[in-house]
């Protein structure tokens, strides 16, 4: 138990730590691909502390929901990471919350930054709360049927058991999971405000969603904000190495496995950053009512893979 | 707990008094500030034996009442005491609040609504404990009668006119069809006691025909579809407290109807009843969130989502047919116990929502969603606790909508091993439609709240709106926190479900699971579990350690200034999203469903005007067809209609010529 | 499961998700590209039927798909494609979440049909054939909503990937004549195709099939000009959502 909770902790501790530097990472690789000049990997760090450091400005009628906002959606993003296994699958809290809890802590987030968004009453912040939700209505049932997929061949709907079944069961292929992957990859894209939905480094604040519903904040609200969306991407990764290539995660609170399991992940995450990389340089950004079908196209991938799953078995 | 159903008769009395006392001074004010209160004592009462009568053994008696050889019987056994406790607990706040509430410019008089009101109540809990047809029907119409006359409380104006008239019209369709279940029920026999259609076994298609007319009879009053057209209408035609009573309450009486005739009064449950059941559940569901999206008055919008919910509660009890009907009582357990989990959440949550519309009306005049905004400053109070029930009804962890629609996933991620291979093929398909409803609400109530209560004020009389005042306040912290508690101890709650499972299926679900007060592991340990006490600890105590951390390791300095919006200097509170624009996403995704009006301005015009319009294409395509189908044979009835003393004594003795010839 | 029955059952998989991102799909050039690797994956999972039930007749069958499928007849697409200059689709008849949800419940049809049909069956992969007519009906969706002729020869073409599939999962491959005859079928109407698309681009300078409205009735296609109707169409983004 105590092995188990030390685990725990780790992994949270780990996701923390490392989520900056993959998007310091991504950053590098999309920079590589597209012939520019790369910012340090260390950039998204450095970027936290200059902005935990400064004064923090708020809107004249701003209510207190704006500033609780930013401490909700990063306290959920970092119980998530407290569900995700990473590392090893000891993690307790996985039974304290299953993967539709996981997707109910996502849609907390959202709905408290969508909430925050329109709390100052800008033109550009509802636009983005709007966007944001628009989003979400069909991202979020698409990556709960993925999970659902991988429940069913693993007949839990613990993350960390399901995890130990795809790692450690008998070797078998999944067909379903093929479908799932393609849809999971879909919904990080969109999750994660990533190309072909959202462009990260975007500054033209029509074409933004993500972006546009942090443009009042500043200082540690921000720093916490950017931190957060750091963390999901973090997350997603994770479950998407978890249920994909869950080759390398440590089964039990056992210290030698979760030290071995170190490496695999880092070499897990650089592979998967670059691939993000290269599939935001690869694609161009779609119109925002295209958002809804490519969405769609994700929701309607993951039910078909539960579909192959009940219909093949497999 | 002998005495239980004599209480819930005393209680029932006690509230027909309290109507009674009402209507001697309906004008006076402070008769209603001292008579709702003691409603509501009433109805803590009422949940009080509710719960204790949950787990004591059915009884019955019979009053002396009503036509002589038809005596009422009433009966208390654990699924009407669920719903009593159901209807207690939220009239309890509501009849708080409404004491409060009540003015002198609601269109009727106080006392006359305090009547009416407490008519309702009463109705709905004889409709809980009948145990004939009889009496249910009697209390079944009192009910609609009661709420009708609360519908058009405000009966000056037109349009709730029409709305009172044309949910009196659609109460009215269902009566007929429950009437008529009823009969197909007796089997024959001309007994028309609950008791004796129990021991009825009916051959045939006659179970299904039973089962369809309730279904009809029910959704009319549950809002299902097709029959949902009422709803949208009557309850943001309703003062506040009616609309919490009737989305709340009212509605759950149907389901109540449901499952006491298809578990408590049939012996055969048949798989494809379940699949209808299912279909039209989650069709109604995706219906009603849709049409939410768009809506842009507040009280249409809750409304809308009413009919989602309901639809999410007849999925779920589809669902426990399916499972019944292939001998799985676990699964059909879990199923029911989230139809009913979720029937008490809702209760909690629309109540609170309505209540809280109701605050916003008083304060503002206003119910156009176009027209508020910003209230959190005026209207703290109204607007935190809104709050939590806006998140509960999104279904967000770790509040109560989250728990019910977490069991009724559970229920489906278990079905692949039924034997209907098509219903096994169809299950991922409905959990698909169920998870996108589920969504799609998170999305109605992102726009419900921010648009109200956040931003700035869209008009400049909102500055003068005030909070609500100290019984409303405290009957909308007591749902809130009713809706924190529901979501805190899902274990006890199933606990209490089960004696209805019990009684409706013969199983248990909280004997079957390994769930500890603290963790809900609904089947086993390994499967799934969810512990709703530890997720508000660790989500609190990281969103404060965070806090702690932020300010201690650097600081905790705020400036205020104008916002900045990204340099643009002229904006204004209009240049807000507006609830259309807000929903118009949605509008645009699922634009087939609507049948859009749309007025856009040219260039040229000097007073642009734009108008929007999203209304229901059942309307036309299937409510207006049926209208002119009974008005065409009307006309054709009316032939007979001569207008002469004379035919009409020819028409009676014809019809007494043939009667003698038949007769006799 | 056998492990070769685990990769017919995912190389079934791909093959339906092929289907589905072909129909997904608006890029001719990427279509052409989805149905090449349809081809590939019908070419693997024959040579596995092959190798696990040691039929060496049925590599000659892999060797087949492989030349005409994989490489041939994608060559020739991509040819004509470029000659014709389509590279793009714009709006098929149906959006394409629709399209797919119709997809979703031809799979569920197609399964419930094959359901009987598999339970005699006695080969090794029973549940491969549901996923074969449900591509099969994919293509032939596929072809129904899709406006341009190119897409919808490729339509034609992986309809017969399909029954490919069908044939190979359910009686371990047609006979050797059976199948020849099939390829050369498929490799002559395919020219013939091609010369139909010159021929149909010479007489109204597009390959839309909506022009071929016009060949039925002179008075109704003079009622109704083509191309008119999507002027009219206001651009679904531009309205401006105000209020007043």
């Amino acid at each position: 138990m105590l092995g188990a909770l030390a685990s725990q902790i780790l992994q949270v501790a780990v996701a923390l730590a490392l989520a900056p530097l993959l998007v310091g990472w991504v950053d590098q690789c999309r920079a590589w691909l597209s012939n520019r000049r790369a910012p340090s990997i260390l950039l998204p760090y450095r970027t936290i502390h200059k902005l935990f450091v400064k004064d923090a400005v708020v809107a004249d009628n701003a209510s207190p929901l704006f500033r609780l906002a930013p401490y909700v959606v990063f306290g959920a993003m970092a119980c998530a990471a407290a569900i995700v296994p990473s590392l090893g699958t000891a993690l307790p809290f996985g039974t304290a919350a299953d993967t539709i809890a996981l997707v109910g802590l996502f849609a907390l987030a959202r709905v408290f930054i969508a909430l925050a968004a329109m709390d100052i009453g800008t033109a550009f912040g509802t636009l983005g709360a709007r966007r944001e939700m628009f989003i979400g209505f069909l991202a979020e049932p698409a990556l709960l049927m993925v999970l659902f997929t991988a429940s069913l061949i693993s007949g839990s709907t613990s993350l960390p058991t399901i995890v130990d079944t795809l790692a450690h069961g008998p070797l078998g292929i999944y067909p379903s999971l093929a479908f799932a992957g393609v849809a999971f990859t879909m919904v990080s894209l969109a999750e994660n405000a990533r190309v072909p939905i959202d462009n990260p480094a975007t500054h033209l604040e029509l074409t933004m969603i993500h972006e546009a519903m942090l443009l009042e904040y500043s200082a540690r609200h921000l720093a916490l904000l950017e931190w957060a969306s750091a963390l999901k991407l973090f997350n997603y990764s994770c479950i998407g190495l978890a249920l994909f290539v869950p080759f390398g995660v440590a089964s039990g609170a056992n210290a030698l496995a979760i030290l071995g399991a170190a490496p695999v992940l880092i070499a897990k995450l650089a592979v998967g950053g670059a691939l993000l990389a290269l599939i935001e340089t690869l694609s161009a950004k779609l119109r925002i009512f295209r958002a809804p079908e490519f969405l769609a196209t994700a929701f309607l991938l993951a039910v078909l893979a539960m579909l192959v799953k009940l219909l093949l078995g497999a | 707990m002998t005495g239980a159903l004599p209480g819930v008769v005393a209680a029932i009395v006690g509230w027909l008094a309290i109507g009674v006392l009402c209507i001697l001074k309906p004008h006076d004010l402070r008769v209603v500030r001292v008579l709702f209160p003691a409603g509501a004592v009433i109805a803590v009462a009422l949940a009080g034996i509710g719960l204790a009568a949950l787990a004591a053994a059915p009884q019955s008696m019979v009053l002396p009442l009503g036509l002589p050889d038809l005596p009422f019987h009433l009966r208390l056994d654990p699924l009407a005491a669920f719903f009593l406790l159901l209807l207690g607990s939220a009239s309890t706040c509501i009849s708080l609040f409404s004491s409060g509430y009540f003015r002198n410019e609601e269109g009727a008089a106080p006392g006359l609504l305090g009547l009416q009101y407490h008519v309702f109540l009463a109705a709905m809990a004889l409709v809980l404990v009948a145990d004939d047809a009889y009496v249910f029907m009697i209390a079944w119409e009192t009910m609609a009668l009661a709420s009708y006359f609360l519908v058009t409380t405000d009966h000056r104006k037109p349009a709730i006119r029409s709305a009172g008239y044309l949910y009196l019209l659609i109460a009215h369709v269902g009566a007929i069809a429950i009437l008529l279940c009823f009969g197909v029920l007796q089997g024959g026999r001309g007994d028309y006691t609950f008791d004796a259609m129990r021991g009825v076994t009916l051959g045939g298609i006659a179970p299904s025909l039973a089962f369809f007319l309730a279904l009809a009879g029910f959704g009319a009053k549950a809002g299902l579809l097709p029959l949902h057209m009422w709803l949208p209408e009557a309850h943001p035609a309703a003062p506040s407290p009616v609309s919490a009573l009737m989305s709340g309450v009212m509605l759950k009486t149907a389901i109540y109807g449901m499952l006491r005739v298809t578990f408590d009064l049939m012996h055969v449950q048949l798989w494809w009843w379940g699949v209808a059941a299912l279909a039209l559940g989650l069709l109604t569901a995706l219906f009603g969130v849709i049409f939410a999206a768009v809506q842009t008055d507040m009280k249409r919008l809750l409304a809308y989502s009413s009919i989602e919910n309901i639809g999410i509660i007849v999925a779920a009890f589809g669902l426990a047919i399916v499972f019944q009907a292939n001998d799985k009582p676990l699964l059909a357990g879990i199923a029911l116990t989230a139809a009913l989990y979720h029937s008490l959440n809702h209760a909690f949550f629309k109540s609170l929502l309505f209540l809280a519309t109701g605050s916003v009306l008083h304060a503002t005049n206003e119910r156009s969603l176009g027209r508020l905004g910003g209230l959190i400053h005026r209207m703290p109070w109204v607007a935190w606790l809104a709050l939590v029930g806006t998140l509960a009804i999104a279904g967000l962890p770790p509040l109560n909508g989250f728990v019910s629609e977490w069991l009724l996933l559970q229920a489906f991620l278990f079905t692949p091993s039924l034997p209907q291979s098509f219903v096994n093929m169809l299950v991922p398909l409905a959990a698909a439609a169920l998870v996108l409803a589920v969504a799609l609400a998170a999305y109605v109530m992102v726009k419900f709240y921010g648009v109200v209560f956040l931003g700035r004020p869209r008009e400049p009389a909102l500055v003068h709106a005030h909070d609500a005042g100290g019984l409303e306040r405290a009957a909308l912290l007591l749902l809130a926190l009713g809706c924190v508690l529901l979501g805190l101890i899902p274990t006890n709650v199933i606990g209490a479900i089960d004696h209805v499972n019990a009684q409706l299926l013969g199983t248990s679900v909280r004997a079957a699971g390994e769930s500890t007060w603290w963790l809900l592991a609904p089947v086993a340990l390994e499967r799934s579990s969810y512990s709703p006490p530890i997720v508000l600890v660790v989500i609190v105590g990281v969103v404060l350690a965070t806090m702690i951390v932020v300010h201690r390791v650097w600081h905790g300095r705020v400036r205020r200034a104008p916002a900045w919006d990204c340099g643009f200097p002229l904006q204004t509170p209009r240049m807000q999203d507006t609830a259309e624009g807000f929903g118009q996403p949605i509008r645009q995704v699922f634009e087939p469903f609507f049948h859009i009006e749309r007025h856009l301005p040219s260039p040229s015009d000097t007073t642009p005007v734009y108008f929007m319009r999203a209304s229901d294409r059942l309307w036309t395509w299937l409510y207006v067809p049926i209208a002119r189908t009974v008005e065409v044979l009307a006309r054709v009835v009316g032939l007979l209609q001569q207008g002469r003393i004379g035919v009409y004594l020819g028409y009676s003795f014809v019809t007494l010529i043939a009667l003698l010839l038949f007769v006799g | 499961m056998s492990i070769g029955t685990q990769l017919i059952n995912l190389f079934a998989a791909v093959l339906l998700l092929l289907a589905f991102a072909m129909l997904a799909q608006r890029r001719v050039v990427s279509l052409i590209d989805l149905f090449a690797g349809q081809g590939l994956v019908l070419a693997l999972s024959t040579a596995v039927v092959a190798y696990t039930t040691s039929q060496p007749h049925l590599y000659q069958s892999v060797a087949l798909t492989v030349i005409l499928k994989v490489f041939l007849l994608p060559w020739i697409l991509h040819r004509l494609a470029r000659k014709l200059d389509v590279r793009w689709e714009f709006e098929g008849l149906v959006n394409t979440p629709t399209t797919m949800l119709i997809g979703i419940v031809l799979v569920v049809f197609a399964f419930n049909l094959a359901l009987p049909i598999s339970e005699i069956a006695s080969t090794i992969n029973r549940s491969t054939l549901g996923i074969a007519i449900a591509s099969v009906m994919l293509s032939f969706l596929m072809m129904i909503v899709r406006r341009k002729a190119i897409p919808q020869v490729i339509g034609f073409l992986s309809m017969e990937n399909g029954l490919f599939f069908a044939a190979t999962s359910a009686t371990y491959g047609m006979p050797m004549v059976v199948e020849l005859g099939i390829a050369l079928d498929v490799l002559v109407g395919m020219l013939i195709l091609g010369v139909f698309f010159f021929q149909i681009r010479e007489q109204f300078d597009s390959l839309d099939l909506k022009h071929l409205e016009q060949l039925r009735d002179e008075q109704l296609a003079r009622r109704a000009p083509p191309g008119l109707e999507d002027l009219a169409k206001p651009d679904r983004e531009l309205p401006p959502e105000t209020t007043r």
